[in-house]
């Protein structure tokens, strides 16, 4: 099976806005948006899920924690203890500083190879057409589900909300 | 900071497109004569700085000005120094982020490069401090043939391997992150090989709502781990010297004395290369009076609460009784060294007062001099710490003095040297303002640049209407 895509350029954030709203009305199905900066309220509009990056952030956080303190811990008191100057081998209040280093440097260390894994295509090509998405262009990808929608009513949404330059392709879906 | 001070975070009444121009044009063009002569200075002290450091490496730290009784002197001190200069940079990209300050947005960028160069800096001392530097690895808990031997979690010594690799690695994921965007733009506009090493850098950015959803909370928990780690790390700095029993510097103030004073050395350092950039690089627009001003009234504040510190110092030593603690503050501000107690306080406590006055905060030059009086202040308040509390220890017959040599002044330009290198190559091979970040501050201000535009056919193709004009 496969679906028809249809792209839109936009000038400016209000306009693109608009035109995720008219694309909803009119039944299309809005597949992504691009932006030169974060668009807040897109979220929700775009259906785009809540985030799982707090959640690799703190279980990077607990493990680096619990490591941490175990590693010290095992290294000082356990498999070859030293006296330094007759403190306690198992001295736990002297291991905070360390631990809680280990605890960031994980939890931050999870958070960016989560995003990484979660965001990038390395080797994605942009279109040509979307250059300048990273300068001054807002993109709108739709779907449109089946032939619901009428070219003429399509042709009317993109002039409605001041499309610049519309363009859409077949895609065949796996 | 009043609202109204920044209704407007840069000037110029810019959009979008302007907005890219501007920040990376200057990107694609050639160096300035005053680039390269400003480079070429900067790469000649590094020079320097390398062979003295070459030098030491090979005949030992005897080449040093230290003695007996004065074990600590320019290495350590710049060591401090160069930490704390990093301080501000995380203060502006992750507090000013929680705390949605969104003036920020013209200056995080750079302020976050110079910590990532300053840590780099202060890198350099403890390890040839060490006198055997090949043996650095010796500080990294590794399974060794030696034993096992593991490192002495006990020591602020190895709080500190700690505390400043993970300041490194998160600052530099941190601003990483934050760059990915405006890597993509200078992609979108390069061509060749320059467009190849972009696309490698910039992860295949496309401006996704996704992406920048993830981003944006990527960003925000980056700055939530970063901001406890700043007051860490200075902390650990300070228990160096708060964990040793020498009077002057075993105070429970030190961690919070030490982490004001990293804010306001790197205050000051933000303020002296955003001076300078913002001539060079034509960055007026985005640096305005009104951030120069901001970063005045944070010095001032910060500056009167290190001048707070020094008279809780004082009041301690007086107060505990004790003989040497108060012998040791007495000879700070009377005794043979207090030549550099006096620099210190004139520099750190008396001249930021002069911020109060709005003349002063809004006169760029007077802001240039009190920001380069505040770098030598604050590089003097760690020489004091370390050496007048050293050099006149319990024992008089051990006391001594402490001159710095040729070699140990050559590697404090050298550090210098190798700060302003990496931080020109930075203004000019990266895009120096967060330019998707001032997209979304000014975007709130031009609502009313919605108006239609003046009759574009729909599919008429816009994409190449900038390149070929």
């Amino acid at each position: 099976m496969s679906r028809r895509i249809h792209v839109a350029h936009y000038t400016s954030e209000q306009r693109l806005l608009g035109a995720v709203k008219g694309c909803r009305d009119a039944g299309l199905h809005v597949l992504d948006v691009r932006s030169p900066y974060p668009i807040h309220g897109l979220d929700e509009l775009v259906g785009i899920p809540r985030s799982r990056l707090p959640i690799a952030c703190l279980v990077g956080g607990v493990t680096g924690l619990g490591l941490a303190t175990w590693f010290q811990y095992w290294t000082s008191a356990t498999d070859w203890p030293i006296d330094v100057g007759g403190k306690p081998f198992d001295s736990l209040p002297a291991f905070a500083p360390v631990a809680f280093e280990v605890t960031i440097l994980l939890a931050g260390l999870a958070t960016v190879f989560g995003l990484l894994f979660r965001t990038t295509r390395l080797r994605a090509e942009i279109p040509e057409d979307e250059l300048r998405v990273t300068d001054d262009r807002f993109v709108l990808v739709a779907v449109r589900p089946d032939a619901d929608v009428s070219d003429a009513a399509l042709a009317r949404l993109w002039i409605a909300t001041e499309a610049v330059h519309t363009s859409e392709y077949v895609e065949d879906e796996r | 900071m009043d609202s109204h001070a920044f209704e407007r975070v840069i000037d110029g009444d810019k959009n979008l497109t302007q907005v890219t121009e501007d920040v990376f044009s200057p990107l694609e063009k050639r160096g300035t004569g005053r680039w390269w002569t400003a480079f070429l200075v900067a790469a000649s002290a590094l020079f320097l700085g390398l062979v003295a450091i070459g030098y030491q490496v090979y005949t030992g730290i005897g080449t040093w000005g230290l003695n007996r009784t004065v074990g600590w002197g320019f290495d350590i001190t710049n060591f401090v120094f160069w930490v704390g200069i990093g301080h501000a940079g995380t203060l502006i990209s992750a507090v000013l982020l929680l705390f949605r300050q969104k003036w920020r947005t013209s200056i995080n960028r750079a302020a976050e490069a110079m910590t990532i160069f300053a840590v780099m800096c202060a890198g350099i001392f403890p390890l040839i401090h060490m006198g055997r530097p090949w043996l650095a690895h010796w500080v990294f808990p590794y399974p060794n043939p030696r034993g096992p031997l593991w490192v002495n979690w006990r020591s602020p010594l190895l709080w500190d391997v700690f505390a400043i690799g993970t300041y490194f690695t998160i600052s530099a994921l941190f601003w990483y992150v934050g760059l990915v965007p405006d890597l993509a733009t200078a992609r979108d506009r390069a061509r060749g090989i320059r467009k190849r090493i972009l696309s490698l850098f910039s992860l295949g950015w496309n401006g996704s709502a996704r992406s920048w959803s993830r981003h944006e909370i990527a960003c925000v928990l980056l700055a939530g781990l970063a901001t406890p780690l700043v007051v860490s790390v200075h902390s650990v700095v300070s228990t160096d010297f708060a964990t040793a029993v020498i009077p002057g510097w075993h105070a429970t103030l030190f961690p919070p004395y030490f982490v004001i004073g990293a804010v306001f050395s790197g205050f000051a350092m933000v303020l002296t290369l955003m001076l300078i950039a913002r001539k060079v690089m034509h960055f007026e627009d985005y640096i305005t009076p009104r951030h120069i001003g901001a970063m005045c009234k944070i010095l001032c504040f910060t500056g009167t609460i290190v001048g707070l510190a020094y008279m809780t110092e004082f009041f301690t030593a007086w107060y505990s009784a004790a003989p040497y603690e108060q012998f040791v503050f007495m000879n700070r501000a009377a005794g043979p060294m207090a030549w550099a107690f006096w620099i210190m306080v004139s520099c750190n406590v008396i001249a930021p007062q002069l911020l109060w006055f709005r003349k002063v905060r809004t006169s760029l030059a007077a802001v240039f001099v009190l920001a380069l009086v505040i770098n030598v202040g604050m590089w003097f308040e760690r020489f004091v710490i370390i050496v007048t509390s050293l050099h006149r220890d319990f024992l008089p017959s051990a006391w001594s003095a402490y001159i710095p040599t040729s070699i140990e002044i050559a590697t404090l330009i050298g550090s210098f040297g190798l700060f302003f290198t990496l931080f020109l190559l930075f203004c000019r091979f990266v895009p120096m303002i967060a330019a998707a970040e001032i997209k979304t501050v000014i975007r709130d201000r031009r609502a009313s640049d919605d108006a239609p535009p003046a009759a574009l056919p729909v599919g008429a193709a816009g994409v190449d209407e900038r390149r070929a004009a």
